[in-house]
């Protein structure tokens, strides 16, 4: 089936730019994609000697966490756990008329278009999201037990792609969704306890840094997830934020403070 | 943005912990279940107008004769009162440097009109709560106010706009609950699949008994059931 949209863009030259809204029809069919229809597009504006939108992609199958705009205020658009490379236009009628912003937080600053900095992800998994480990050949698999139970759960929280919709869905801009995937995911399995708790403290630390806001505890973020994480593991971030807060001393060859 | 902080900024654990966006919330969730509980005393304290003018008057009388637990109770609720409010405004500040440019097409996937409501619903509570302490506690809101709680009360909510006013406030409280009694339990770290259901379930039940018993009193006196 073909369909006729009308998109509303946000095009913004570069960060420094201001930016507006433009309007443009689309012929669009169901089997596209959301960003394949985005290229049928910009071959257009290409066509015409008109700068095509910029967005970001990379896998286009839903696991690289490349992508992600709003469709409509939605992050990720319409189709609750998919990405926005993974929407399909048979999701879409044709008529319809669709706004397209950046993720909008002061974390995220708009370098071109839809295009936004997610650097702030990265400084945060670099302030403590990973775990310390020796160099050498890998250990067996099964030589360090983990329960079913933890496993699973880690799983559910590692499946977070730092596509950055929890923050951008978010009306207070905070990265909570995000930063407790990391904590629990890691917090979860044995090879993430030497550092759990430090952890937890450099990354919420980092987090401030970066200007994210604080969590309400409204769940617009779980909603968009396109990884389905659940705010329970928000739950867990606090939980272990004020253990680790409650029990810090400072380092010291008699035992600390 | 920020480079990664290595070591943290200089200053103590604790400071760190209240200054961090977590710290706040459990700064708001101890405060706000504070409140909480206080409001249900209060209710079942006001209750007693449905069993007779003697029996509320002695109750205000008692909490009279026992000027230490009264101060007590009325300065830590206070205290409680000021955090609430002055990190629910940190919050809102914080709010605002976060997301400094706001999306032109709004959208919601899934979040209650309580929860989006808070900072709303919030400082309207805290308005009626300063006319509230004028109009009862103080008197200079009343304008026929005693030394006779059950008058003060009745005469007081014999006007239709002051009833309906405290009605409209307590709607804004049960939306502020509604949201605010599960969520304390999130901020706090408390949730799980067998859990969370049921303390969502809570904070309805207890939003419905605080907003139906309180609103029964000014009902009550402007259908006349109580004079
Ligand atoms: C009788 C009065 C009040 C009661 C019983 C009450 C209760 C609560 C509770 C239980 C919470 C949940 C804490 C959490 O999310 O962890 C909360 C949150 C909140 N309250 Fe109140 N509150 C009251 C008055 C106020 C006032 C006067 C304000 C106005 C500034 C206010 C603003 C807020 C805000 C902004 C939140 C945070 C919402 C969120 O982060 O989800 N509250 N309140
Ligand atoms: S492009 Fe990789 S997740 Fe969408």
């Amino acid at each position: 089936m073909e369909m006729n949209l009308t998109l509303h863009v946000w095009r913004q030259a570069s960060a420094s730019a201001s930016g507006k809204l433009v309007a443009y029809k689309i012929r669009a069919n169901e089997h596209m994609s959301f960003l394949e229809m985005l290229d049928v597009l910009n071959e257009e504006l290409t066509g015409r000697g008109e700068d095509p939108v910029a967005f970001d992609h990379d896998c286009r199958e839903g696991i690289c966490g490349s992508c992600g705009f709003m469709i409509n205020g939605i992050a990720h658009g319409p189709l609750p756990g998919t990405t926005v490379c993974q929407l399909h236009m048979r999701h879409f009628k044709n008529g319809d008329e669709l706004w397209l912003e950046p993720w909008r937080a002061a974390a995220f600053p708009v370098v071109k278009d839809l295009v936004v900095d997610r650097g702030a992800f990265d400084r945060l998994i670099s302030a403590g999201g990973y775990i310390s480990v020796a160099p050498g050949s890998a250990p067996d698999a099964n030589a360090v037990p983990v329960p079913k139970k933890d496993a699973d759960l880690a799983m559910d929280a590692a499946q977070c792609i730092g596509c950055g919709a929890c923050v951008a869905a978010c009306p207070n801009a905070s990265a909570s969704l995000f930063l407790s995937a990391k904590v629990s995911h890691l917090g979860l399995l044995p090879q993430g306890q030497p550092e759990r708790l430090e952890r937890v403290r450099k990354m919420v630390a980092q987090a401030n840094g970066e200007m994210f806001g604080s969590c309400t505890n409204i769940g617009e973020c779980e909603a968009v997830c396109p990884k389905h994480i659940r705010i329970e593991f928000i739950a867990r971030l606090n939980r272990d934020y004020l253990k680790a807060s409650w029990l810090y001393r400072k380092e010291a060859a008699s035992g600390g403070e | 943005m920020s480079a990664v902080t290595t070591s943290l900024p200089v200053r103590s654990e604790d400071e760190a912990f209240l200054a961090s966006p977590i710290g706040k919330k459990v700064v708001m969730a101890v405060t706000g279940a504070a409140l909480f509980l206080f409001v249900i005393a209060h209710m079942l304290g006001n209750l007693q107008i449905f069993m007779g003018r003697d029996k509320l008057n002695a109750y205000a009388e008692l909490l009279h004769h026992n000027p230490g637990a009264l101060w007590t109770a009325r300065i830590g609720l206070l205290i409680c009162a000021l955090l609430h409010v002055v990190t629910a405004i940190q919050l809102a500040t914080l709010r605002s440097k976060a997301r400094p440019v706001a999306y032109i097409k709004k959208g919601n996937a899934g979040s209650s009109y309580a929860s989006r409501t808070m900072l709303m619903s919030g400082p309207i509570v805290l308005a009626f709560l300063i006319y509230h302490l004028l109009h009862f506690t103080f008197g200079s809101a009343h304008p026929d106010f005693r030394n006779d709680v059950y008058h003060n009360v009745v005469s007081g909510f014999q006007r239709v706009p002051v009833s309906i006013a405290y009605i409209v406030a307590m709607v804004l409280l049960g939306l502020h609950l509604n949201h605010g009694v599960w969520s304390m339990f999130q901020s706090l770290g408390v949730a799980h699949p067998r859990y969370t259901p049921a303390l969502k379930k809570f904070a309805m039940a207890a939003t419905a008994v605080i907003v139906a018993g309180n609103v029964s009193i000014p009902l009550s006196v402007l259908l006349g059931l109580v004079k």
